[in-house]
């Protein structure tokens, strides 16, 4: 057995193993949500939660499809994507980017339902046209199921495809694009606390509308001709990846830590982790765009004196992006050992994990309780599960429209 | 998952909620976690939905290996003969109609009858994988010989290893049908197996059509 069987061994059992998650999440989402919490009065984070898990159903079995394939001309002298014997070498590729592509949209879409969640808790604003936000979640999913040829553009792929997988690769930016601008409506004029959850998910959202527009580029067949195979791909691939879903990471990690360990951590690390992580990924990723105009390849360890000044300008940000990860770890090792103690909702967000204490007891609710409302009631001063009493809830005070208490803390 | 409840505290806690339901005269059963059965039911069949999706990448395999191949058949090879297959066909199709009956036993908890058509389910399923194993060994082309040889062998060998699969699962119901008082209150096992059987024949169906109606 050599290295490639073993590799496409553990890529069909981490297949078969994340479909069963899927199964599991869609299914939990679909039929066991809290009484009354209709399709409209979920959370958006559910909302894209299940929709990756969703693209994981249909995706997974091709790449599992073409793995066995593959695995069956490696070991066992099939021909399926061997040209001499009569194969395909390029549907391999259709296989891996079939789900290969949408793949990027499971990291993507929970970091959608991160910035939906932390933006109307820290402008303290509802969330903007939250129906169309959720749908165009599913809108996504449909979409990603048929835009992987743009990944094939450079293969030989016909005329009519391309076109047709450009056109199909810019209607996905249009739902993308809807949520962008939702999240830019929900912070406009609002009451913004900038913690360290807030910064990083602005951050995130910063360098999300960039990778959105290399990534529009990039479905123009001529521009992706030009720049295939070169780094502008990996700096439009690293704003999606490490500027959306790692800032939408930590920014999740700061928004619910307090309910995880009930403690809560120190303001003044967490900004410098940001300031670290911001300067550092901006200075690493946004080089490698003027690099692949240049025409730097991907994939080779070398290169030519004349890409030498953006490149030392990267590694410079790769040092930093390193550094940015002590105060992190110091801050959340820290914290939960020696933290303040956080209150049940010390964001005075809205939501049911707000409702329990800190960190959530075991049963998590003695009484299951019955959802009347979408969590994004800010400033309507309304319940969010049946029988809550406003008066003794911490979000009673916010009609009275004081700010000051929830300053940083830590 | 900070704002989804744990399925299985959801489970535990609903009781609670049912009683409180019950006391308030409001049952809020059908929203929320108490649907066990449709709960399983519905993940079943998504499961099956996404299985499909590896046989489909392989029909389209087949589909444009078949029409691009300059020589599809392999050296002395004119085709597959369909008469034995055909036979397995009607076989294993006529097993849904039996699995069916035997439900429909389960179900008016008649345990004998159940037990009888059930094993001619799972005789009908030996017969349908011995009849492949016949097929097989009779063939002049190996798996090696061409993507017509690759393909041929992928598709009915990985369909076989679901018929096997549901013979396997099969077993196990009957078996389980022994225990005493085991399936009164019905059981889903039965149900999610049979639904099995009737997707490895439906899938049957498309892969016969394609490669032996097809050629």
């Amino acid at each position: 057995m050599n290295g490639q069987t073993l590799w496409l061994l553990a890529v069909a059992l981490s297949g078969v193993s994340s479909i069963m998650g899927a199964v599991n999440i869609v299914t939990t989402i679909v039929k066991m949500r809290a009484p009354g919490m209709t399709w409209f009065k979920t959370p958006a984070f559910v909302w894209t939660v299940m929709s990756a898990q969703i693209i994981q159903l249909f995706g997974l079995p091709a790449l599992t499809a073409g793995a066995v394939m593959l695995l069956m001309d490696l070991s066992f002298g099939t021909h399926f994507f061997d040209p001499f014997g009569g194969g395909a070498p390029v549907l391999y590729q259709h296989f891996f980017w079939f789900y290969s592509h949408p793949a990027v949209y499971v990291i993507i879409l929970p970091i959608f339902g991160i910035f939906s969640e932390l933006f109307p808790v820290y402008a303290r604003k509802p969330l903007f046209g939250y129906p169309v936000v959720v749908i165009s979640s599913l809108v996504i999913v449909g979409l990603s199921a048929i835009v992987w040829v743009h990944h094939m553009y450079a293969s030989g792929t016909p005329n009519w495809m391309r076109l047709l997988f450009m056109l199909s690769t810019m209607l996905i930016s249009v739902p993308t694009g809807i949520k962008v601008f939702a999240w830019v409506a929900t912070v406009w004029g609002g009451k913004i606390r900038l913690t360290s959850a807030m910064l990083f998910a602005l951050g995130g959202l910063v360098m999300f509308v960039f990778a959105g527009i290399t990534g529009v580029m990039l479905a123009s067949v001529p521009v992706d001709i030009h720049v295939n195979n070169t780094y502008f791909v990996v700096g439009h691939f690293h704003y999606v990846i490490y500027g959306a879903a790692v800032m939408g990471v930590y920014a999740a990690i700061y928004h619910w830590f307090p309910k995880m360990t009930g403690r809560m951590y120190y303001e003044g690390l967490g900004k410098l982790h940001f300031a670290l992580t911001f300067i550092g990924a901006n200075l690493n990723f946004f080089p490698m765009h003027p690099l692949g105009l240049q025409g730097m390849p991907r994939r080779v360890a070398s290169y030519d004196p004349e890409f030498a000044f953006w490149n030392v300008i990267a590694s410079l940000g790769a040092f930093l992006l390193g550094v940015s990860t002590l105060p992190f770890i110091l801050n959340m090792v820290s914290s939960w050992i020696q933290g303040e103690r956080a209150s049940d909702n010390p964001w005075r967000a809205i939501g049911l994990e707000w409702l329990v204490a800190s960190p959530p007891p075991v049963e998590n609710f003695e009484v299951i309780p019955t959802v009347v409302a979408a969590p994004y009631g800010y400033g309507k001063n309304e319940p969010l599960v049946l029988g809550q009493t406003l008066a003794t809830d911490p979000l009673s005070s916010e009609s009275n429209g004081s700010g000051t208490e929830f300053a940083a803390r830590g | 998952m900070s704002t989804n409840i744990d399925p299985q505290l959801n489970a535990h806690g609903g009781a609670v909620a049912a009683e409180v339901a019950i006391a308030q005269g409001t049952d809020h059963s059908t929203d929320h976690g108490h649907d066990e059965l449709g709960s399983l039911r519905f993940g079943f069949w998504i499961f099956l939905l996404s299985e499909s999706i590896i046989f489909i990448s392989f029909f389209v395999s087949y589909t444009i290996y078949k029409t691009s191949t300059v020589d599809w058949l392999p050296a002395g090879v004119s085709g597959l003969d369909t008469a034995a297959p055909a036979v397995n066909t009607v076989v294993l199709i006529s097993s849904s109609f039996v699995i069916y009956v035997a439900e429909r036993f389960l179900h008016d908890n008649k345990l004998w009858g159940f037990r009888l058509f059930w094993l001619l389910t799972m005789a009908m399923g030996v017969y349908f994988l011995y009849g492949q194993a016949v097929e097989w060994s009779e063939l002049e082309f190996g798996f090696t010989d061409g993507t017509f040889g690759g393909i041929f062998y992928l598709l009915t060998g990985f369909h076989g290893l679901h018929v096997l699969t549901g013979v396997l699962l099969q077993t196990l119901m009957l078996g389980k049908s022994f225990v005493p008082g085991n399936y009164e209150t019905g059981e889903f096992g039965v149900e999610a197996t049979s639904l099995f059987w009737h997707f490895v024949d439906v899938i049957w169906v498309i892969l016969f059509a394609l490669l032996y109606l097809w050629q």
